[in-house]
């Protein structure tokens, strides 16, 4: 299926892009019943979901797929037609197996097989749940196929003549299905409700075809319908109803003479009542015999209006933001040429540039704009994180989420998957205490997972906090000490015992088991948001929980920069970062202990960094009079000052990822390309401080001088 | 170039580095540039030279002299750096100069003989003589350090 020259790969793919976007709807659906907020829509909306991915399923001969559809829609049709209200356990139960569902999804898209265990396991489950016995398979259900009652009840229908109900048009349907609707898992009985939905439908089973049982071939249809509708609503409308079974049926469609109850009841042939009370077997392998009383009322007024939107493939889309790329790096060439052909900046040249320049911004955030998704479909893969580890660990976890319209750009969203699904698995296994211990400290027994996105300052914050026990420090300080981390006798503040979480190391198998804290692989998750440009930092009350904040770049493709000069090589920072720039008199610098210097910045003491020398580029200044420092601002409030030896410009400059290169440097977060050509580093000041602060290896210290000699010469 | 014959199954871009002949499986070459300036990245290995633009994208590129313990020589005009791709990921070698591209058949390659505490011998993978001069063909797998892992 997946071989480049079929046809149908294309529709295919699409129909799994499609069938995410139901997952989705399905998840919503299923959160706002939890949630008590959903209304009779809400499970329609939830049935609607399992329903076409499994007509999709069947059109592309997913029997897996459609099998376990197939009866998970039969339940959220028992639910919906009887309006039962689901409560807590039921949705619990209805996320499992939309979690499954979307298992088979992606099993079905990428090739690969989903044990069945699991999926037999939810369906006995949901069959319990309406205490019904367990359906079986299609196949076997031939094989032992009983003669059961089928109330398919369209409502209505008993009555279609009422006298004083005044019909406006009369359609006369006929509809017969072919074998290959029944093998794409569409149902007969659907369609006629749904078409029943539109007006008083009369329906009339068509069995003259039927033959003897003992002729009857199971796997052709034999059935047909007529119905005389009577709607006020366009052919269009009543083909619609017929739409996702275009070329699987015989239609007919035409508007019938009104000649008052010719159809009348006694003309119709007995079997073909639909509201036959018993003994009719339906040859089709499909439809299996059901229960399916009342129909919901006609809801289409409901639907939320259609948004128009354009599906784009993401390449066509990622070639844009490399082209904006190139046009911000071209102009940037086309300034810095203008400038040194010595025009003045009043001549109409330097005019026009700005103006080219307003524009190049404004295109540049329009198609970021293309790229920005809400992390909506994240947080729904976390709320399956949070179901599946808290069912593993036995507690009772909710995770309440905020901010989900919250726009990221997609690549962040994508590669903040797995860091945030490991500190979800944290928070449910370590985060959050055992029930009898949260009832014992007076919370309630279920366990908080809280998870929020927001705007701001022109970054993305996402928090993730949990109403546990907090980091027991105590206990952290002590395995830091047990595996060297850190000096025995060093005393550390809370916020340094915290961050030793993020020390590679901490996490070994041996401090997992027995560590009430966490740590398991939270160096990992830090690089994995410093891979993205961005930082992550904790807080944590004991007893009240832990709170961890990670702060992202709007975009991974443009950074507001300032370009600076550390020791001959043009670096740029993140101008968002800079507080303001100072320059250094020769009392301003204050020693606090050989080594560590602090700069007075209106009464506060500001510790200093040398950046060139904190790179390895040059040896440490000894004297800092008439240096420049940029006065910076790190995520944890506290600020710092760095020694940089010249301000070149501040410009937009266009993100290029280090990721794919074989080494990270420390404190350098991406690079660029300036108007020369030349490639500038751009740095994560925080990070460059953090490493500053953990004593690197000696040999990775060294800085390379001779390269850099030689670079000198050529350069 | 040699001329291609149906059994000479294997070209080679030879090269110079401190003053002897390496060479690579040419299917793993992507380009030849001429030298440009690097931007030097902190606290980087000693053979990692730097990053270059190519062509909109950041290149690393590795010193291959200091790379294979040899003797680092002076950079100038006439250096060139080679573009590999490896496993999608494309990496400069620095060098002295290019020399040639030969044809020949991959029975021409001889191992190199075990010698135990020799830096180079894990990144030659074969030996061959071309015009009684001792080739080295590189395994640029070795060469190439595997790139740090994303997250686990």
């Amino acid at each position: 299926m997946s071989d480049q020259n079929d046809p149908m790969a294309d529709i295919r793919a699409s129909f799994f892009v499609e069938c995410e976007e139901l997952l989705e709807a399905l998840q919503d659906g299923l959160g706002s019943l939890d949630d008590g907020v959903g209304d009779s829509e809400t499970i329609n909306v939830v049935f609607r979901a399992v329903h076409s991915i499994k007509g999709g399923a069947g059109a592309f001969g997913l029997e897996h797929l459609v099998r376990f559809a197939h009866r998970y829609e039969t339940v959220l049709d028992e639910v919906r037609s009887n309006g039962l209200t689901p409560d807590h356990e039921n949705v619990k139960l209805f996320f499992r197996a939309a979690d499954h569902l979307s298992d088979l999804v992606r099993a079905s898209r990428d090739g690969l097989t989903v044990p069945q265990d699991a999926g037999d396991a939810l369906l006995a489950e949901l069959d319990a749940m309406l205490g019904t016995p367990a359906e079986t398979d299609e196949a076997s259900a031939q094989v032992e196929f009983t003669p059961l009652g089928i109330g398919i009840d369209l409502g209505d229908l008993d009555a279609p003549f009422d006298a004083g109900s005044a019909p406006s048009t009369r359609w006369s349907i006929r509809f017969q299905p072919r074998a290959e609707l029944y093998e794409t898992g569409n149902e007969p009985q659907i369609l006629l409700r749904n078409l029943a939905r539109l007006g008083t439908a009369d329906v009339t089973c068509d069995v003259g075809a039927l033959p003897l049982l003992l002729e009857l071939s199971p796997e052709t249809p034999h059935l047909a319908w007529t119905i005389a509708l009577d709607a006020d609503v366009s052919e269009a409308e009543i083909r619609e109803v017929f739409e996702f079974v275009d070329g699987l049926c015989d239609l007919e469609v035409s508007l019938a003479l009104y000649d008052d109850n010719t159809a009348s009841t006694a003309e119709r042939p007995p079997a073909a009542d639909v509201n036959a009370p018993a003994g009719v077997t339906l040859p089709q392998p499909d439809t299996a015999p059901q229960d399916m009383p009342a129909p919901p009322p006609a809801r289409r007024a409901a639907e939320p209006p259609a948004r128009s939107v354009v599906r784009v493939d993401l390449e066509r889309i990622e070639r844009l933001v490399n082209l904006v790329g190139e046009l911000v790096i071209n102009q940037a060439m086309l300034a810095q040429s203008l400038v040194s052909a010595g025009l003045s900046p009043h001549s109409d040249a330097m005019n026009g540039l700005e103006e080219f320049q307003r524009l190049t911004r404004d295109i540049q955030d329009s198609v970021m704009m293309i790229r920005a998704q809400p992390v909506k479909s994240l947080f729904q893969r976390m709320s399956r994180i949070v179901r599946e580890a808290s069912a593993a660990v036995g507690k009772e976890v909710r995770l309440v989420t905020d901010g989900e319209a919250t726009e990221v750009d997609k690549t962040v969203i994508e590669r903040l998957a797995d860091p945030l699904t490991h500190m979800i698995r944290n928070a449910v296994d370590h985060g959050l205490e055992p029930g009898a211990d949260r009832v014992s400290a007076g919370k309630s027994a279920e366990g908080t997972v809280r998870l929020s996105a927001a705007h701001r300052s022109g970054r993305v914050i996402i928090e993730l906090s949990d109403d546990g026990g907090g980091i027991n420090r105590p206990r952290v300080l002590q395995i830091a000490r047990t595996k060297g981390l850190i000096p025995p006798e060093a005393s550390l503040s809370d916020t340094e015992i915290d961050n030793l979480l993020f020390l590679p190391g901490f996490s070994t198998a041996e401090s997992v088991s027995n560590l009430s804290g966490r740590g398991v692989g939270m160096d990992v998750v830090r690089t994995a948001i410093q891979q993205l440009g961005g930082r992550i930092s904790i807080q944590s009350e004991s007893g009240q929980g832990t709170t961890f904040t990670i702060s992202l770049p709007l975009t991974l493709a443009v950074l507001d920069g300032m370009v600076v000069d550390v020791a001959g090589e043009t670096m740029v920072l993140p101008l968002n970062v800079v507080v303001e720039t100072l320059s250094l008199g020769p009392d301003d610098v204050q020693m606090l202990r050989p080594g560590a210097e602090l700069v007075r910045v209106r009464g506060g003491f500001v510790p200093l960094y040398d950046l060139g020398a904190m790179l390895g580029y040059r040896s440490r200044r000894t004297d800092y009079t008439g240096c420049i420092v940029l006065l910076i601002s790190l995520d944890d409030g506290n600020r710092a000052a760095l020694v940089i030896d010249g301000i070149e410009d501040q410009r937009q400059v266009v993100i290029k990822g280090l990721d794919d290169s074989f080494f990270r440097a420390p404190g350098i977060a991406a690079a660029t390309i300036l108007g020369d050509g030349q490639i500038a580093l751009i740095l994560d000041p925080a990070d460059v401080i953090a490493g500053c602060l953990v004593p690197l290896p000696v040999d990775a210290r060294l800085p390379d001088r001779s390269s850099k000699e030689e670079r000198l010469e050529h350069g | 170039m040699a001329e291609k014959t149906g059994s000479k199954d294997l070209e080679l871009l030879t090269f110079k580095v401190a003053d002897q002949e390496y060479s690579l499986d040419i299917m793993s070459v992507r380009e030849i540039r001429g030298w440009t300036r690097t931007t030097p990245m902190p606290h980087a290995p000693a053979y990692m030279r730097g990053v270059i633009n190519l062509r909109g994208t950041v290149l690393p590129v590795m010193d291959l002299a200091r790379r294979l313990n040899l003797p680092s020589q002076d950079t100038n005009d006439r250096n060139v750096i080679i573009v590999v791709h490896l496993n999608g990921v494309m990496t400069g070698l620095l060098v002295d100069a290019v020399s040639d591209i030969v044809a020949m058949r991959r029975d021409d390659l001889k191992p190199p003989p075990e010698m135990t505490s020799d830096a180079q011998a894990s990144v030659v993978r074969a030996l061959t003589v071309i015009d009684d001069r001792m080739i080295r063909v590189l395994d640029l797998g070795a060469v190439v350090p595997a790139r740090t892992d994303e997250i686990a």
